[in-house]
């Protein structure tokens, strides 16, 4: 039991090291600022899920897993909602421009 | 050099870089940005030296809200910033220099020859912690050992605002600090303006709640109570009070108010200013900490909103 | 286990370096705004992973402090103190 959880711990925390690994090369790679922010919001939150995800087998009570979801729920809300302003504040930069 | 220490090694760079950075850019919206990338850094680093206390408080108001101070600053600066800025000539910038070099030195000396086992109180707080029946020995200090100084900190808040009040202009006397904010009412930021604080409400009460026999305690949750009432304000969702009003007033006195109440109570009843007696340790604490919690969100919110800017009447 | 986490959260660390060098130096105001983003998320997955490595529960406390706040700095910085959102409603000039 305790050896399938590392295993879930290590492919999903692997798995997230990875999409922070993409959503960074994006930032580096990518032209201009609004595909830049793709990379970075859509890297992140897949990146925390996964994290969050190789965490639960290793949490200590229901109560700390409860914790570890709201936290990434919390975390998706303000990627989106944070991404949607910074988006427009670009677009809007852009057309003054 | 094992895994652990690389990854400290990697920290301490990318802090430091960040920290370097921050000083050198020429933009102060940039520096800004940066200070607030710091501050949520460094409580990462209070997280791996075990203060988790102290990682509260720095990602909250460094992080959180000292950087939007900076921000509003930075705005209210603007226009100066196409003024030519003055420079100071060559033999200020090498006595500051020089000056800089020395204090660096002697904290690096003062770190250096610190003794091996450092002189620490630690022991004691935890085998007095039956005096108040909490386990958390950082709110042990706070509230019981040292609620002295705890007290005379709020009593401190409340003299800084008085002086960022005092800023007003004649005609704002009394008024509501800042500008009426607006944002388009269908729009994403009311949006998550309305989604947020109640989440962000729950949180805090938690951690205040929680800072009894583990991390936590009025400040950090007046911080986020803090903050979520300033999201609300800057998404056009609810007007700053105006600083005249009585409950205002009221709210930002509950707290130092409250602790001096039972400080008194203390003198009066009990042995010294402050005492507690060890049955009602806990009830007492938990009252002073729900009236400082308000107290500390309502001040950390209007030192962040400035001095009132707007008349009170129409 | 552990050593695994700890190489995790250097890693994680690694590409918020990363991404700081190339949010900051990227041009224009709208590009700084996504570090307070970036820093937020990557510094609560650190968090929770450094939390389950040194054994301190409270860290989850810490990453739901630092979501929120994070969250709040970046609204602010989109609105870069201004009192309406520049991008918000159809050319209505700022008013202070």
């Amino acid at each position: 039991m305790s050896l399938a959880r590392d295993m879930i711990t290590l492919v999903a925390v692997s798995a997230g090291a990875f999409f922070f690994l993409a959503g960074t090369i994006g930032l580096l790679r990518f032209p201009d600022t609004l595909t830049r922010l793709h990379a970075l919001t859509k890297a992140d939150n897949l990146g925390l899920g996964l994290v969050v995800l190789g965490l639960l087998p290793q949490a200590a009570s229901v109560r700390d897993a409860l914790k570890l979801i709201s936290v990434w729920l919390l975390a998706l809300l303000a990627g989106a909602t944070v991404s949607q302003l910074i988006a427009r504040a670009a677009r809007e930069a852009r057309t003054t421009r | 050099m094992n895994i652990a220490s690389t990854f400290e090694l990697m920290l301490a760079a990318v802090v430091l870089g960040l920290g370097i950075w921050t000083i050198a850019v020429h933009e102060t919206y940039s520096a800004a940005v940066g200070f607030v990338a710091y501050g949520l850094l460094v409580a990462l680093i209070w997280v791996r030296l075990d203060a988790v206390d102290v990682a509260l408080t720095e990602a909250a108001i460094s992080g959180g809200l000292g950087g939007v101070l900076l921000l509003g600053a930075a705005a209210r600066l603007r226009h100066a910033e196409l003024m030519v800025a003055e420079v100071p000539d060559r033999l200020t910038r090498v006595s500051a220099a020089v000056l800089s070099v020395m204090t660096a030195a002697a904290l690096v000396g003062a770190v250096l020859w610190l003794p091996d086992s450092a002189p620490t109180l630690a022991p004691e707080v935890v085998a007095n912690a039956w005096a108040t029946s909490l386990t958390n020995p950082v709110t042990n200090v706070l509230m019981a050992f040292r609620a002295m100084d705890t007290m005379l900190e709020k009593v401190v808040l409340l003299l800084a605002i008085i002086g960022v009040w005092s800023l007003a202009p004649d005609t704002a006397w009394g008024g509501r600090p800042g500008p009426r904010h607006r944002a388009d009412p269908n729009g994403v930021l009311v949006f998550l303006a309305r989604l947020l604080p109640p989440a962000g409400i729950a949180i805090a009460v938690y951690i205040l709640w929680t800072g009894a026999n583990h991390p936590g305690g009025a400040f950090q949750g007046g911080a986020i109570l803090a903050a979520m009432w300033l999201l609300a304000v800057m998404a056009g969702l609810t007007d700053t009070p105006a600083v005249g009003r009585r409950w205002l007033r009221l709210i930002l006195v509950a707290g130092p108010a409250l602790f001096l109440v039972v400080g008194l109570g203390g003198l009066w009843f009990g042995t010294a200013f402050l005492a507690y007696p060890t049955a009602q340790a806990k009830p007492l604490i938990v009252v002073i900490e729900v009236a400082m919690i308000q107290t500390i969100a309502a001040t950390l919110g209007l030192l962040l909103t400035g001095a009132p800017e707007r008349s009170a009447k129409p | 286990m552990s050593d695994f986490l700890t190489a995790a959260v250097g890693f994680i660390l690694a590409m918020l370096a990363l991404g700081l060098v190339s949010i900051l130096r990227g041009p224009g105001d709208e590009d700084r705004m996504m570090a307070a983003q970036l820093i937020g998320t990557g510094g609560i997955a650190a968090l929770l992973l450094l939390g389950t490595v040194t054994d301190v529960p409270a860290a989850i406390d810490v990453a739901l402090t630092l979501a929120l706040l994070a969250t709040f700095a970046s609204i602010a910085f989109v609105k870069k103190g201004l009192s309406s959102l520049e991008a918000d409603a159809p050319r209505k000039t700022e008013d202070r």
